[in-house]
């Protein structure tokens, strides 16, 4: 490589080259000993264990190859269950960021005492998923529920204990409440972060809030829309099983059995590790995929 | 450093136990019990550490029925399993699959003291191989019976004194009790144990093949039969027409029943304590209904519960400890303090004596209706119990397909048809783990 490839006016950017190996080696060795540790050793031991069916006790095991795979791709109810977790993750994503950005450009409005909005926005995210839904499951309760009670009031039949529809819009709504804080909190720094000067010139050309909010915040707040995205729909395939749990069991028949519940309850509730070890495997392997196709097709849309 | 000087005293203390203790054996003990009915456990630990002075039980609360489980399971697989493990009726076959990991109990508690002919064939019959021996010591046994609401039944004009003994009877009530204007004239706790699991036995019908798993594990589900499919239908009729109302997989419908909303309630005869403190009305416990006309019934019910395990792979002297504390438990004071104290069944019929000499029966009317329901007819192959792999699942299953009769979605033999099939696959899994 000659020095005649290099561009004529260099980027921006700060670059540092190092000397060696030994040193670059060093400073990303945590970083590799702990994705190492705790994630490279366990999904090695997944796929591993998703080749055995083997006794609770670990006192014996079989090798069975693929049939574990096999016989859960064979089953139609494991294979309904991508439908139940694709409309259980795409609404739980919704649900959590939308009114996540709305909050935070209402917030980003205030004048007086944003600091109390701000604060008491983020209190929910300290609730543990477990607890929160039980909280939900008191309001919705079909026997003790407020919010029941006022539907009932209303004329509205609240069942979620029957009714598949109901169950799924309360487990959505418990799992995005919490994550709708956390999102609150970054929409919020990203809107901290637009330049002023933009929105001013946009507001004396005439712009109305709303249409600069969708030509100039919204583009302007990308990076931080897909950062979000991605890790919401990580936190709906794989965190919400607390949720779950408490609220439905999975139930009614198998409206809310999400991936991951199963691979917790299979594992956890059947002692049933080999399935549970493939379904994890499953698991990571389309949300692996996911996230390569959200990096692959969403982000061309993303400014930086 | 407060939290390394809390720490430096921590490791002191953990050190300086076992010398303070060297005279004693002592031994651990890992419970799913909380609330009044762990303060009682304790009670007869600590009744024990005090009856003599060779022995030390200590008690560890280890969350739910299946976190014990899952907890003792870690435990065994990490070296560090507990001497005496707790583990819910479902788990049975599990455990018992687990040969190298449990000590049956009919060799930890051989001695003097031990008869295994003492305990109640019915209760202990679930947790006993097909000849004979104990292989866990049950702990706490209870069986479903009807809980009848009489102040309803009177205020929908119907005699509270009705015979309630058959589900025609039954029926003829609900009808009475809509027209009266009920919402929620029956609901049921444990929808699987008590409609299918109990049904079956009552009605000596097989839950599953191979003596419902007892004699081998290649059992498969036959709870799709006549007797089940009929009853299922029966009731699916009822939350059709809003007499029957399901309220959830576990015992959510004891709530409606103690609230007053609903008169008839399927519950475990556990759940006196709770409906005895907080029914506002007068109730009664009467027997499980049968089906007039199937013959055989009514036969018996089985029992739900759990019982205790001793793990292997302790020092000799431990298992003393261990068998020394499970006869400890087995004596009639101790089980008819229990049996009163809790509402479970007593485990052996001296205790069961014991407790109507004290005149508790007649002080508690109903009380004995779960133990005579139990006893009254010796158990057959259908109703000895169950011994089913991976059965917690299996329930699952039974659930969803169940509640997919309770919402119309499915008649009962399709339902009941999915549930066996979907379970075989289950037991199949299973028996090939433990091959």
């Amino acid at each position: 490589m000659g020095a005649g490839d290099r561009p004529l006016y260099p980027r921006m950017e700060k670059r540092v080259t190092f000397k060696g190996w030994l040193l670059p080696l060093c400073l990303i060795a945590p970083q590799v000993f702990i994705s190492a540790v705790f994630f490279f050793y366990p999904a090695g031991q997944a796929v591993w264990q998703s080749l055995f069916i083997p006794d609770p006790f670990g006192l014996s095991s079989q090798f069975v190859g693929l049939e574990n795979f096999e016989y859960l791709l064979g089953d139609p109810f494991y294979r309904a269950s991508f439908i139940t977790t694709a409309i259980f993750s795409t609404l739980v994503t919704l649900a959590a960021m939308i009114p996540a950005l709305f909050l935070a450009v209402m917030a980003d409005r205030l004048v007086k005492s944003a600091g109390v909005y701000r604060t008491l926005l983020i209190w929910p995210y300290a609730v543990a998923p477990a607890v929160a839904g039980v909280l939900w499951l008191f309001m919705f309760n079909t026997r003790v529920g407020v919010v029941a009670w006022y539907l009932g009031q209303l004329g509205y039949d609240w069942n979620h204990v029957l009714n598949e529809g109901e169950a799924m819009g309360l487990v959505v709504v418990a799992s995005a409440w919490g994550r709708i804080s956390y999102n609150f909190l970054f929409f919020f720094a990203a809107l901290q972060a637009v330049p002023r000067s933009i929105i001013e010139a946009a507001a004396i050309d005439g712009a109305r809030f709303w249409r600069r909010f969708f030509t100039i915040v919204l583009p302007l707040l990308s990076p931080t829309t897909f950062f979000l995205l991605v890790v919401n729909i990580v936190y709906a395939f794989f965190e919400t099983f607390g949720v779950i749990h408490t609220i439905t069991s999975g139930g009614p028949q198998q409206a809310t059995t999400i991936l991951v519940y199963k691979v917790f309850s299979d594992g956890f509730v059947g002692q049933d590790l080999g399935s549970s070890a493939a379904q994890s495997v499953i698991l990571l392997v389309v949300v692996g995929l996911l996230t390569v196709l959200q990096f692959k097709y969403v982000e061309k849309r993303v400014h930086y | 450093m407060r939290s390394l000087a809390l720490g430096a005293t921590l490791v002191t203390t953990t050190t300086l136990t076992p010398l303070a203790a060297l005279a004693e054996t002592e031994i651990q003990f890992w419970h799913a019990f909380t609330g009044r009915l762990g303060e009682l456990v304790a009670e007869q630990v600590e009744t024990f550490n005090e009856s003599q002075s060779d022995y030390k039980v200590n008690a560890t609360h280890k969350g739910n029925y299946s976190e014990t489980l899952n907890a003792g399971i870690a435990a065994f697989r990490a070296g560090e399993q507990p001497h005496i493990l707790m583990v819910f009726e479902v788990g049975t076959a599990t455990m018992m699959g687990a040969k190298g990991a449990i000590r049956p109990v009919y060799e930890v508690m051989a001695g003097d003291d031990f008869d295994p002919d003492a305990y109640i064939g019915a209760v202990k019959g679930y947790y006993t191989t097909t000849d004979g021996q104990m292989l866990s010591l049950p702990f706490n046994s209870s069986t479903p019976v009807l809980w009848v609401n009489r102040d309803a039944l009177s205020g929908a004009g119907i005699d509270p004194d009705t015979d309630l003994s058959t589900w025609q009877n039954v029926d003829a009530v609900l009808d009475q009790l809509a027209e009266a204007g009920h919402s929620c004239p029956l609901t049921t706790a444990w929808q699987s144990w008590i409609h299918l699991e109990n049904l079956s036995a009552y009605h000596d019908v097989p839950f599953a093949t191979q003596d419902n798993g007892f004699a081998g594990l290649d059992t498969e589900l036959a709870f799709n039969g006549p007797v089940q499919v009929q009853h299922i239908a029966q009731m699916g009729e009822w939350a059709e027409e809003g007499k029957f109302i399901y309220a959830g997989r576990r015992n959510e419908g004891s709530a409606n029943f103690r609230a007053g909303e609903c008169p008839l309630l399927t519950e475990s005869s556990a759940g006196y304590a709770g409906i005895k403190s907080e029914a506002q009305f007068e109730f009664d416990v009467r027997p499980l209904p049968y089906w007039d006309g199937v013959e055989g019934a009514p036969q018996n019910t089985i029992i739900g519960g759990a019982s205790l395990w001793a793990m292997e792979g302790h020092e000799p002297a431990e298992y003393e400890a261990a068998g020394a504390f499970l006869n400890f438990l087995s004596s009639s004071e101790i089980q008819a303090k229990w049996h009163q104290d809790t509402g479970y069944l007593p485990i052996t019929s001296a205790a069961g004596d014991l407790t109507r000499e004290q005149g508790f029966y007649e002080e508690n009317p109903g009380t004995d209706v779960a133990v005579k329901q139990m006893t009254t007819n010796a158990p057959t192959a259908n109703s000895k119990g169950l011994r089913l792999g991976s059965f917690d699942q299996i329930r699952g299953i039974i659930d969803e397909e169940l509640e997919a009769v309770w919402s119309g979605d499915k008649d009962a033999q399709a339902a009941l048809d999915s549930a066996v099939t979907r379970g075989n696959q289950l037991l199949r899994r299973f028996e090939r783990a433990s091959n």
